[in-house]
């Protein structure tokens, strides 16, 4: 075994450092070393989009950049998009439309659609087709997902684009929430 | 996957000095779109991964209508596309690079990537084929300059050798009167690997709409991308009519020699190299004409 790096990157607005073998994807990394585990591990190969985070401003597919990669990089997951217990827009809507069922793709759809709405807060219908053409869902067949972020869009207005500095809870916050409000 | 050790020099000396060390045992990884998968698969099972995306020259796209373009092999798909040189001078090698994959896939994909894994059906080398380009390949020796059309020696293979790396593309400056275009067949919208693909680059004389210079570059019907060096031929000092086209058409054709598989049959593939070849070569000639308005 070689021997484990390093890597100094800033996570949803903290900065993160964190030991990895060389081997290891980033999705391993957050999963498995950060125990992020929104970001979801599906195809492997970059097909279906489910591990998807921003990587400096663009989205990636977790599952293809080495973790070694992310020295230096600003990321954002999907357990950065809320607000502590304020959902971001995003997430509002797609509750709102219905637009998930088993939910494994909803991270990787979220921070798709954040990546878009961040560079280009007006999309148009097939701008944003596109733009989740990277992300598989087999339940909601898309239509609830594109109307979801059309209408995050349309209610958003300033509150988009400020996602790489806002930090959601960690999961230790989470659990204290969750034991909190006796759940 | 198997273990590795990562190093991520920051020039290209080191680099190469590092691939020179490591020789078989080593790869570049730029984007690793295709390299992290194939090492997932234990198709390829390099002990060490040079990521050279942080080499400054390698990143970068610097044009300027006296020199041409100098295209750094690690630049992503998404910095191409965005890049309004690119747009503008080499729209069809531009729409190759945004064809690949999803935005995800963009956001790391690099054109020196696609080449260097040496599939025949890469969208971006037909694109490079028809604008002329130039691989800079820098090993612990010196440098050579290897024309596109002579880099993939067969499915996954190249004419790199240990130690060597594609530092950048260098492709001339697209004279008066000239443009480029890039079609590829899949059989759905977006997100799939080219039945077939064609890219062509045409400069005319607009007096007399004669071809001046042509290139036309195929993708998926062999096994490397094929620089049909007749097709090209037959077009220069022609008027660019429908006769003129056609006879392209056909030997373009005739150049290729595709096989049998999932995504077509030859048979199949034939036919579609001469229907992109002629559509490729009316946009191409369409933006041709166009292009000096915009200069």
């Amino acid at each position: 075994m070689t021997k484990k790096i390093v890597v100094e990157t800033t996570i949803n607005g903290e900065p993160t450092e964190f030991l990895c073998e060389p081997r290891q994807s980033l999705l391993e990394c957050l999963r498995d070393v950060l125990e992020l585990t929104g970001s979801k591990e599906g195809c492997l190969t970059g097909d279906c989009g489910a591990c998807t985070v921003i990587v400096d401003g663009r989205a990636a597919c977790s599952c293809l950049i080495m973790g070694p990669e992310a020295q230096g990089k600003n990321i954002q997951t999907v357990e950065g998009l809320a607000t502590g217990s304020t959902l971001h827009v995003l997430q509002q809507q797609y509750l709102e439309h219905a637009s998930l069922q088993c939910g494994i793709c909803t991270p990787g759809f979220l921070m798709s659609s954040k990546a878009l709405l961040d560079r280009n807060p007006h999309p148009t219908e097939a701008e944003i087709r596109y733009a989740l053409a990277g992300n598989l869902c087999r339940c909601t067949g898309y239509d609830k997902i594109v109307r979801a972020v059309m209408d995050a869009a349309k209610s958003a207005g300033a509150k988009m684009g400020t996602g790489a500095t806002t930090r959601g809870p960690s999961p230790k916050e989470m659990t204290e929430q969750f034991v909190k409000e006796g759940k | 996957m198997h273990a590795i050790n990562y190093e991520a020099p920051k020039t290209v000396d080191e680099a190469v000095k590092l691939l020179a060390a490591h020789g078989e045992k080593a790869r570049p990884l730029c984007g690793g779109t295709d390299l992290i998968i194939q090492m997932r698969a234990g198709v390829r099972r390099p002990e060490y991964v040079v990521d050279v995306k942080n080499i400054a020259e390698m990143r970068r796209i610097s044009f300027d209508l006296q020199h041409g373009l100098r295209l750094g092999a690690a630049a992503p798909a998404i910095e191409i596309h965005e890049n309004a040189d690119m747009r503008k001078y080499y729209p069809g090698l531009t729409e190759a690079a945004h064809l690949i994959g999803s935005l995800q896939i963009q956001s790391r994909a690099s054109v020196g990537g696609n080449v260097c894994n040496g599939s025949p059906a890469a969208d971006t080398t037909p694109a490079l084929i028809a604008v002329g380009a130039k691989c800079r390949v820098v090993g612990a020796k010196g440098e050579r300059l290897v024309p596109v059309e002579e880099f993939c020696t067969g499915p996954g293979a190249t004419v790199l050798r240990p130690g060597e790396l594609l530092v950048e593309f260098q492709i001339p400056s697209p004279a008066r009167h000239s443009s480029d275009a890039y079609l590829r067949f899949i059989p759905r919208n977006e997100m799939d690997i080219a039945v077939v693909g064609v890219g062509a680059a045409l400069t005319l004389d607009l007096d007399d709409e004669r071809c001046v210079e042509a290139r036309i570059g195929l993708g998926a019907v062999g096994p490397t991308p094929i620089f049909a060096k007749d097709a090209s031929q037959a077009l220069v000092g022609k008027k660019l009519d429908n006769a003129a086209i056609e006879r392209a058409a056909q030997s373009a054709v005739a150049a290729s020699s595709p096989i049998d598989d999932m995504r077509g049959t030859a048979e199949y593939r034939r036919h579609v190299v001469g229907v992109l070849t002629r559509r490729v070569l009316a946009k191409a000639a369409e933006r041709a004409r166009m292009s000096d308005q915009s200069r």
